[in-house]
């Protein structure tokens, strides 16, 4: 590595891409966990305002990443609802504007993703004697690519997502220089604002490199499923 | 039926944030301070793991003074400081919120104003250096070797040369405002540019426009290899104009106004950032081999009555 003189010191860059997968990977489960329950009763069920509720999703997917940052900011900040959990730059306030975020690409997907699923599908499950959860069960096993997608679009929005993270994180190292709240990211945006423009550049290639990486491994395990 | 399952679901997400935020918070913090301060500092167990929120302006941070400082500090007394870059403007905002412990910033006018209302407690003088005008080799407005900043920035409006300004409230942000108005003029105009950002990247704007800007000393040493922008008018470290001067303070936010405030810890890193030993590591501090930061804390003629509070008048002397 002696071909550019790295400023980095021991433990700095791992300790980023520690903190941003960390953040990203719980915000994506977490919103999983609620977006696919959502997905499936949106799916399945008919109710009134669901029409209302689907513009409200699809909004989300296009909310500014900095005003959910703000919002979550006045919810943590000491004057705030949350004020006394002391959540302010801290890794769970950039999870909880990670999970605003990722939370509507991935309900909007999987919903496309099981309304795309065949209706004899449904059928079939009916007539077999399936149970709503049967039903529901064999609908998400044929949506399941689908649904990965879902997850990689939710966690490529979390993992690139600078300005609500540098908003309620506030990019901090210890001296020593280990990340606490400092994510690829905000560390690009820190390096560039100081015009340390390579140290930026590399930063940035890790970050590409770590996204391409975890997508291509998700693309291969699906691509094995379905060829099982 | 959907909607309680939904109820169901954002519980169990609260639920677990708040679980996981709990473990990242440890102890009661007051006792354990106090303590530690008993038995005379040292690495102690019973604060090891507090951690001391400080916000403070870029150029502290940028120039890398703080990490170079902060390990000690650490070490001593086994805890983390959490230093929020922000900005002079929105680090005393974060203080006023309650959202940090201790604020070191750089504008007289907005700390006064802020231990005036009530939000912070002893200030103490900690480090000054100066602002300097930098511009591009050509100087355009013609204002190198100017005695006064005043008349370069009165000479760089009436040729309406390209002028960066930070335009973020920052420290340095307001030193300017404050520059413009010492000069009579009002800025403004296509000329004018802000850029709402911070000090380095102000000055990567004004470099790739070849525009004057106003910077501090430090930021501009620590970045001066990445750009073409020269010193054209300087502060009072190089014998240049006395408004230039750029003094750093530091206060600890009240706990009387937010209770959470990490108070003892942040009496333990004013005692710290203002003795002997890190004022030296203050003055040692280079870039590129010059100095960035002038301590001021440690004086041969300390001037008590700073602590004494505003309108304060003693019985005794009636």
């Amino acid at each position: 590595m002696a071909v550019v003189d790295l400023p980095f010191r021991d433990g700095y860059v791992s300790s980023i891409i520690y903190v941003s997968l960390y953040v990203s990977i719980i915000a994506v489960t977490l919103s999983t966990l609620f977006s696919i329950p959502v997905a499936i009763v949106m799916g399945f069920a008919d109710f009134p305002g669901k029409q209302f509720v689907k513009s409200v999703i699809n909004t989300g997917m296009g909310f500014p990443s900095v005003v959910v940052g703000l919002l979550v900011l006045f919810a943590v900040s000491n004057q705030g609802p949350l004020g006394t959990l002391e959540l302010i730059f801290t890794k769970e306030a950039m999870i909880m504007s990670q999970f605003v975020l990722a939370t509507p690409p991935i309900t909007a997907i999987s919903l496309a993703a099981i309304s795309g699923v065949d209706e004899n599908v449904r059928d079939a499950a009916h007539v077999l004697g399936g149970t709503r959860v049967d039903v529901a069960l064999v609908v998400l096993k044929e949506a399941r690519y689908g649904i990965a997608t879902a997850v990689l679009a939710g966690f490529g929005r979390a993992i690139s997502e600078v300005g609500s993270v540098l908003i309620v994180g506030g990019n901090i190292t210890s001296a020593s220089g280990i990340s606490k709240t400092r994510t690829l990211t905000t560390a690009i945006q820190l390096e560039a604002r100081q015009g340390q423009y390579e140290t930026a550049m590399i930063l940035g290639a890790v970050l590409v490199a770590l996204v391409l990486t975890i997508n291509a491994v998700v693309v291969r395990l699906g691509d094995q499923e379905v060829q099982r | 039926m959907p909607i309680q399952r939904r109820e169901f679901i954002a519980a169990i997400g609260t639920g677990a944030l708040a679980t996981t935020a709990g473990c990242a918070q440890s102890g009661d913090s007051s006792g354990q301070t106090e303590a530690a301060a008993e038995s005379g500092g040292g690495s102690q167990p019973g604060v090891s793991g507090e951690t001391l929120t400080l916000t403070t302006t870029t150029s502290t941070y940028d120039t890398g003074l703080l990490d170079e400082i902060h390990p000690d500090f650490e070490d001593m007394y086994g805890v983390s400081v959490d230093a929020v870059a922000q900005g002079t403007g929105a680090a005393l905002e974060s203080a006023r919120n309650g959202d940090s412990d201790i604020v070191m910033v750089h504008a007289r006018g907005l700390e006064d104003e802020f231990m005036r209302n009530g939000y912070g407690v002893n200030r103490r003088d900690l480090m000054f250096n100066d602002f300097v005008i930098v511009g591009p080799e050509s100087d355009p407005a013609g204002i190198q070797g100017m005695g006064s900043a005043t008349e370069a920035l009165t000479a760089i409006a009436e040729s309406e040369a390209q002028f960066v300004s930070r335009g973020d409230n920052s420290g340095t942000h307001t030193k300017e405002l404050n520059l413009w108005e010492a000069a009579g003029t009002e800025p403004g105009g296509d000329w004018y540019q802000e850029t709402g950002t911070g000090m380095g990247e102000a000055l990567n704007v004004a470099n790739q426009q070849g525009a004057y800007t106003l910077s501090d000393r430090g930021t501009y040493i620590s970045q001066r290899s990445e750009i073409d922008l020269v010193i054209l008018v300087q502060g009072p470290i190089e014998d240049g104009p006395e408004i230039l001067a750029n003094p750093y303070g530091i206060m600890a936010v009240n706990p009387g106004v937010h209770d959470n405030a990490n108070y003892d810890l942040a009496m333990a890193y004013i005692g710290w950032i203002t003795s002997p030993d890190t004022q030296d590591a203050i003055s040692n501090y280079q870039v590129n081999g010059e100095q960035l930061f002038f301590p001021e804390a440690v004086s041969e003629n300390p001037d008590f009555q700073q602590y004494v509070p505003e309108g304060w008048s003693s019985d005794s002397d009636g």
